[in-house]
Order: structure tokens, then C-alpha cells, then sequence
């Protein structure tokens, strides 16, 4: 792999080391097995990881629903309906085709981005939207899918996949019975450079946890450039930990997902962590408080729109007999999905203040329980009185 | 009854935990073939193999978002924090995570993930080694922090700090590991979330915790022999609270003086004066006192014994309180 070094002559105006290798280009062992015009490509490694021609156009259906549900977000937060969005558009191949690559036993610790995941394991999509319209932080119950909650605060989650994975060594020791099961966090090209993630590989190499570090890298971390967390290829960092890591086609469905099964399975054979680095692009603003005009140039948005995750495929199975009527049943099924996606937001009621009062523990607490008679007896004070009288 | 220190008191209370619940295990930095620094976890390892007792690579982080990981599969970790000043490497996943993980899934995932912390001064030690940051964690909901001042309250309230499903911090006062009082091993000393009345009075409630309860302990028995009747509670558990005992002391005595190592400002004290003052507003006949260390980063060890509240400065409020 070449490797650029930085040198003071490769600083760009804004004083940051300009790093092809690093974000910037594709490197020659990326992973692919779909080119951008839809070829078939073949690789020693991960073909024979690559998902059944069957499941190409259910592949290509989750992207594309996912992008739908993608744009009516955004849409129901531009009208007030949600207090924030977080666009995936763009990494639909990295999170459909690693979550389709998951078993059932796996477990996915995400970050807030990973929507296509969600839709993977099963969460029933409006409760995504539950945490951006601010009515809980969290939406799902995480052990009906082994899809934990988002992660806010950067790389947190990272560590816990880590130890959910220890978890997982443990079960099996006591009880070989216990079906083998990985753990996958999920974590962005910014995120790299807090320090959990540094401990969650550390912990994860010293442990040989079940654990697939997955990093999109989407070339942002907000308005920086991923080459500013990083010199190298992020997959190269797995070397310095001791394991695997693997640079894919994040763009590529099908690269993605015969990457992370190999991943998955040399995880829950015991073989120990894997980090794949997704190489992918966000399309799409930050979240929809966002303005990427004020730091990327629309070149570099625009020299993405030829890789796009969902063309390649469509180009794919357009050439290879799926007849239209495929795509328009998608139409139709979209547009169901948005009718009822926007129903549901539309009624979902903030709850109650006093209701969290139960939530702040576990088991009962002293202060927590006295601070809600207060507030009862407070808004108690604004009710109408029983008499009608006023 | 057996007699033992407060350190062997904790090892044993974690030892019968690793024995009644195959879920319970230890975490942290040297905890295995040494025992821990403080020889906390001593023989453990031997007993119950490297898998339940670990020694974690060095990250407090890493120790404290791994245990989040193992609670949500289902296990009851137990991570050694080696020192007071060290915990801050973990600071973020202990507030932002852990303490907050049961509200926000709305009551689905608990996290009965426990942290032993040795803190506290008076050890000759080094900068960072004898910090009383209990404050810090007590301002986070979700969390419960309780602090053992005798063995019998050692051996029991780490057992029940494992056995409660909310994540609890254990505040261990490390310079009274080798402080020695009998263990009852069939009955545990009550709620753990509890202060206890340790000696009654009728002139002033001293509250204190932890390292101090010896101190004021001792400062009530200097206080008797010049005709002061001094009420000593441990306050035991600093989140929750338990401000009806403190209440019911002082609307018996009129008086309270709350000590502690930490600093007073923004401290634990300042949160017990507001509690009484707006319970027992008209049994009050002084002002709350505080008795704390003062607004300053923990001074060297040759400094420590002026800076750290002895029974002198516990008597001085004590006084200042009685000629109100
Ligand atoms: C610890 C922490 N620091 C800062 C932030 C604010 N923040 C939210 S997203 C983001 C950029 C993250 O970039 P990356 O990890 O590449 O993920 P992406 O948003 O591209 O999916 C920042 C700085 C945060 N959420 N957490
Ligand atoms: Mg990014």
C-alpha cells in the first residue's frame, strides 16, 4: 500500500496535510466486487463471501426504501415535524450490506447515522424518528433486535460493543450450547480519533473479543476533511492492534457485505476483531442544521454522484432482466412507506414530564420520588378546579 | 464474630458475590496476580480464574464502556478504579453513558455495573492519589454512590452495591483499608442508601462520611468531656441521600456540622445544609457549618495533615455552632 507521507510542501491553504492516500483516493486493495457501472468484478479473497444473486434485488430494494425514508425525514424536519435529521444518502451499500451480512445472534452498537442498519435488524422505521422529534433518547427495545440505541457522544459505543463481545466469550465458555455471536460497532472516519476507539481495539486485540470494528469512513466528520484524523488508510491503524483490517468499496453492496461476512464469521470462530473501513461518501448535509457550502465544493460532491451505491446496482439489474415493473412496485411501496411514516410521526404525543421520573433508576430513589410529588402537586396547582368555577 | 480490616472485609464481601452469581466479575488495572494496589482483590484471581477476575488492559474507559457492555449481556462487572485522581479517563463513559443508559431506553436496559474507587487522603501520597471527587459523580442522576466507613458496613454494602440493578460507585476510604471491627457474615447492616445515627446527642449533629467518621467520631468524644453532647451520624450512602435522618437529628439537637475531605464548595456539605435548612428551617439555632477542604487542588503530602479536616476543625464549628 502507498503511503503518502506529509511533508511541509503538502500543506493545502488552510494549513492542513493534504493526504491522498489517506481520504482522498481509492487505494488499490480496496475491496470491490461491483464497479460503479454496474460490473461484476471477481476477488480471491471475498468472493466466495459475496451474497447470492437472489438477494441482489432484495439488496437493492433496502437501499432504496432506506434513501426514501432518508428524503421524507428530511422532508418532515424541514416542516417543523422533527427537531433534527441525520442523512444517510450515500451510505446505504455500507450499512445495507454490512447489516444484511449479520445473524440474528449478532449484535449492532451504531452510531446515529446508521438508519439502513436499523432497517437490517428489523426496527420498525418511524421509531427511529421517535429520538428526532424529541420524544425519548431512545425509540426500540435494543434486545428484541440486538440493535442497541443510538450513541450520541462519539465512540462511546465502540467500547461497549467490546464488552457485550467479552460477554458473548464468556456465555460460550460457561455454556457451549450458546450459539456464536459477534458484536459490530459501528463508527465514523471523525470518531477514529477519540480515544475509546483506540481502547475498544486495545481492549478488544488484548481479549480477542468477537468485535467488527465497522468505520464509514464518509470523508467528513462535519466540515473536516478525513484526512485530517488520519494519514493513513484507516484500515491500516488494525495492524498496529494486531488484526485484520480491511479497506472496502463502501459504495459496493456487495463488496461490503462479503467483506463483513468474512469479518462476522472469523470473529465467532474465535479468530478475534476485524476492522473494515468502509470508504464511502455522505451526500447529504451533516444532519439538517447543516451547510456544506461553506466547506466543501460542490466538485467534490458531484464526483461522487457517478459511484453512487444504488445506480450500480440498478444498472446491474436492469442489464441483467429485471424487468421495470420491479422498480415501479419500489415506487409504490416508497411511497406507502412515506404515507405512513408521516402518519405516525404525526402522532406521536411528547409524553409525559412526570413519566420520566421513573425511568432515572432502576429501583426506587428517595429524592427522585419526592421531586415527583413536587411536580404533581405543582401542575396539580395549575388543573381546573372540580366545581367548574372559575 | 470475625475481625478484620476494612480492605479483607471488601475481599471477602466480593468473594462470596463471585460465589453466589456466576454473572459477578472483577475488573481493572492489576487486580489479579497482585491483588490491586491496596491487595483489595487478593487471592481472587487464584479462586476464580482470569476470566471473572480481569486484568483489563490500562484505560479507565476501556474498563468502565467494556463493564456497560458485559451488563447489557447480562453480567454483573465489578471495575477497580486504582486511584481517586485516575477516574477521569472514564469520566465520560461513567456520566454520559452508564449513569444515563437505564432513561434513555425508558426503563429497557440495565447497567448494575459497580466502581470501586479508593479515595481520599491522609497517605503521604503523591499528587492525584488523594482526591475526594464524590461530588462530581453525585451531581449525575442515574448514578448512586455510597462509601463504607467500617468492615461491617464494608462487607455488606459492596455485595448490595453488586446486587442493585442502577449502577452504584463505591467510594472506599483507603487510608481505613487496615482499620479493624468485627463482621457479622450472617446479617448485613440494612439498606445501604441509609445514614446511620453512630452515637446520640442532644446539643449538635455532626455529620460525616467515609474517612472522617473515625475523626468525628473522636471529635465527639473531646466534645463530651467538655459538657457538649454531640449526635454523630455516618452519613453512609452521599446519592441518595438520606436527609431524613439528618432532619430528625437535627430538629432533635438544633445544631448540624457536615465534614468531609473534599473541598466545601460546591460540595456534598452544601447540598445536606440546603436539604435541612429548607426542612428544618425553625429547629435550626446556628447556621450549618462545613468542615472540608478548601478551594484548592489537594496540597503535597507534607502539607496534607493542616489541610485535611481533624478533629480540631470539626470542634471548631462544633463551637462556632453552640455559641451561635
Ligand atoms: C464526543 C463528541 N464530540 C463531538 C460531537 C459533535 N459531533 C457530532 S457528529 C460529529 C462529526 C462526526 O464525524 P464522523 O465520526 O465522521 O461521523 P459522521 O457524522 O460522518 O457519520 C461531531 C464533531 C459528538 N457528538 N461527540
Ligand atoms: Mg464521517
Amino acid at each position: 500500500m502507498d503511503v503518502v507521507q506529509s511533508t511541509a510542501a503538502g500543506l493545502d491553504s488552510n494549513g492542513n496535510g493534504v493526504s491522498p492516500a489517506a481520504a482522498g483516493l481509492d487505494t488499490p486493495d480496496m475491496v470491490q466486487l461491483m464497479t460503479a457501472d454496474g460490473d461484476l468484478r471477481d476477488d480471491a479473497r471475498f468472493s466466495d463471501y459475496a451474497p447470492d444473486p437472489d438477494t441482489y434485488q432484495g439488496l437493492y430494494r433496502d437501499m432504496f426504501l432506506i434513501r426514501r425514508f432518508d428524503q421524507e425525514s428530511t422532508a418532515l424536519q424541514r416542516q417543523g415535524q422533527l427537531a433534527l435529521w441525520v442523512p444517510l444518502t450515500g451510505q446505504e451499500a455500507a450499512q445495507i450490506g454490512s447489516g444484511r451480512a449479520m445473524q440474528p445472534q449478532d449484535y449492532a452498537f451504531p452510531t446515529y447515522r446508521e438508519h439502513g442498519v436499523a432497517l437490517t435488524r428489523g426496527v420498525d422505521l418511524p421509531d427511529i424518528l421517535k429520538l428526532f422529534r424529541g420524544i425519548t433518547n431512545g425509540g426500540w427495545d435494543p434486545r428484541k433486535h440486538n440493535f442497541q440505541l443510538y450513541t450520541l457522544v462519539l465512540a462511546a459505543q465502540t467500547l461497549h460493543a467490546v464488552g457485550y463481545a467479552m460477554g458473548i466469550q464468556r456465555d460460550r465458555t460457561a455454556d457451549p450450547a450458546v450459539p456464536a455471536a459477534a458484536s459490530v460497532a459501528y463508527f465514523g472516519d471523525g470518531a477514529s480519533s477519540e480515544g475509546d476507539v483506540h481502547e475498544a481495539m486495545v481492549f478488544a486485540a488484548s481479549f480477542n473479543a468477537p468485535v467488527v470494528f465497522f468505520c464509514q469512513n464518509n470523508h467528513w466528520a462535519i466540515s473536516v476533511p478525513s484526512d485530517v484524523q488520519t494519514r493513513v488508510p484507516l484500515a491500516q491503524r488494525a495492524a498496529g492492534y494486531g488484526f485484520p483490517g480491511i479497506r472496502v468499496d463502501g459504495n459496493d453492496v456487495l463488496a461490503v457485505s462479503a467483506v463483513t461476512a468474512w469479518a462476522l464469521e472469523h470473529a465467532r470462530q474465535g479468530k478475534g476483531p476485524v476492522l473494515i473501513e468502509a470508504f464511502t461518501y455522505r451526500m447529504s448535509a451533516h444532519t439538517t442544521a447543516d451547510d456544506p457550502t461553506k466547506y466543501r465544493a460542490s466538485a467534490d460532491e458531484e464526483s461522487w454522484l457517478a459511484r453512487d451505491p444504488l445506480l450500480r446496482l440498478e444498472t446491474y439489474l436492469r442489464a441483467n432482466g429485471t424487468a421495470d415493473s420491479f422498480f415501479e412496485r419500489l415506487e409504490a411501496e416508497a411511497a406507502e412507506q412515506a404515507g405512513r411514516l408521516r402518519r405516525a410521526v404525526l402522532a406521536m404525543e411528547a409524553p409525559d414530564l412526570s413519566q420520566r421520573f421513573g425511568t432515572a433508576y432502576a429501583e426506587p430513589h428517595p429524592l427522585v420520588q419526592e421531586e415527583l410529588r413536587f411536580w404533581q402537586d405543582y401542575e396539580a396547582g395549575f388543573a381546573p378546579e372540580k366545581d367548574g368555577g372559575r | 464474630m470475625p475481625v478484620m480490616t476494612i480492605a479483607k472485609a471488601i475481599n471477602e464481601g466480593l468473594r462470596a458475590s463471585l460465589e453466589a452469581s456466576p454473572t459477578t466479575l472483577l475488573m481493572g488495572e492489576d487486580i489479579g496476580a497482585l491483588g490491586g494496589v491496596y491487595r483489595v482483590t487478593e487471592g481472587l484471581k487464584a479462586e476464580f480464574g482470569a476470566d471473572r477476575v480481569v486484568d483489563t488492559p490500562l484505560g479507565e474507559s476501556g474498563i468502565i464502556g467494556t463493564a456497560i457492555g458485559l451488563a447489557l449481556r447480562g453480567y454483573r462487572p465489578v471495575c477497580e478504579i486504582q486511584f481517586d485522581g485516575f477516574v477521569f479517563p472514564g469520566f465520560n463513559q461513567i456520566t454520559t453513558q452508564l449513569a444515563k443508559m437505564h432513561a434513555r431506553s425508558d426503563g429497557m436496559l440495565r447497567v448494575p455495573v459497580v466502581i470501586r474507587i479508593p479515595y481520599g487522603g491522609g497517605i503521604g501520597s503523591v499528587e492525584h492519589h488523594s482526591e475526594s471527587p464524590e461530588a462530581l459523580f453525585a451531581h449525575t442522576a442515574g448514578l448512586r454512590i455510597i462509601t463504607p466507613s467500617n468492615p461491617q458496613d464494608a462487607y455488606w454494602m459492596i455485595q448490595q452495591a453488586i446486587e442493585c440493578d442502577d449502577p452504584v460507585i463505591v467510594f472506599e476510604p483507603k487510608r481505613r483499608y487496615w482499620l479493624k471491627g468485627e463482621v457479622d457474615l450472617t446479617s448485613p447492616s440494612g439498606d445501604p442508601f441509609t445514614a446511620h445515627v453512630l452515637r446520640e446527642g442532644t446539643d449538635a449533629t455532626v455529620v460525616a462520611y467515609g474517612p472522617l467518621v473515625p475523626v468525628a467520631l473522636a471529635a465527639a468524644a473531646a466534645a463530651a468531656e467538655d459538657g457538649h453532647s454531640i449526635e454523630v451520624i455516618d452519613l453512609r450512602s452521599v446519592s441518595p441521600m438520606d436527609f431524613d435522618t439528618v432532619t430528625a437529628s437535627v430538629q432533635k439537637t438544633g445544631r448540624l456540622v457536615v465534614a468531609h475531605e473534599a473541598p466545601t464548595f460546591g460540595g456534598i456539605g452544601g447540598e445536606l445544609a440546603a436539604r435541612v435548612t429548607e426542612r428544618a428551617f425553625l429547629s435550626l439555632q446556628a447556621p450549618v457549618m462545613r468542615v472540608g477542604g478548601f478551594h484548592l487542588p489537594y496540597p503535597v503530602a507534607r502539607m496534607e495533615e493542616h489541610y485535611l479536616p481533624d478533629i480540631d476543625r470539626i470542634l471548631e464549628s462544633v463551637d462556632r455552632a453552640l455559641a451561635y
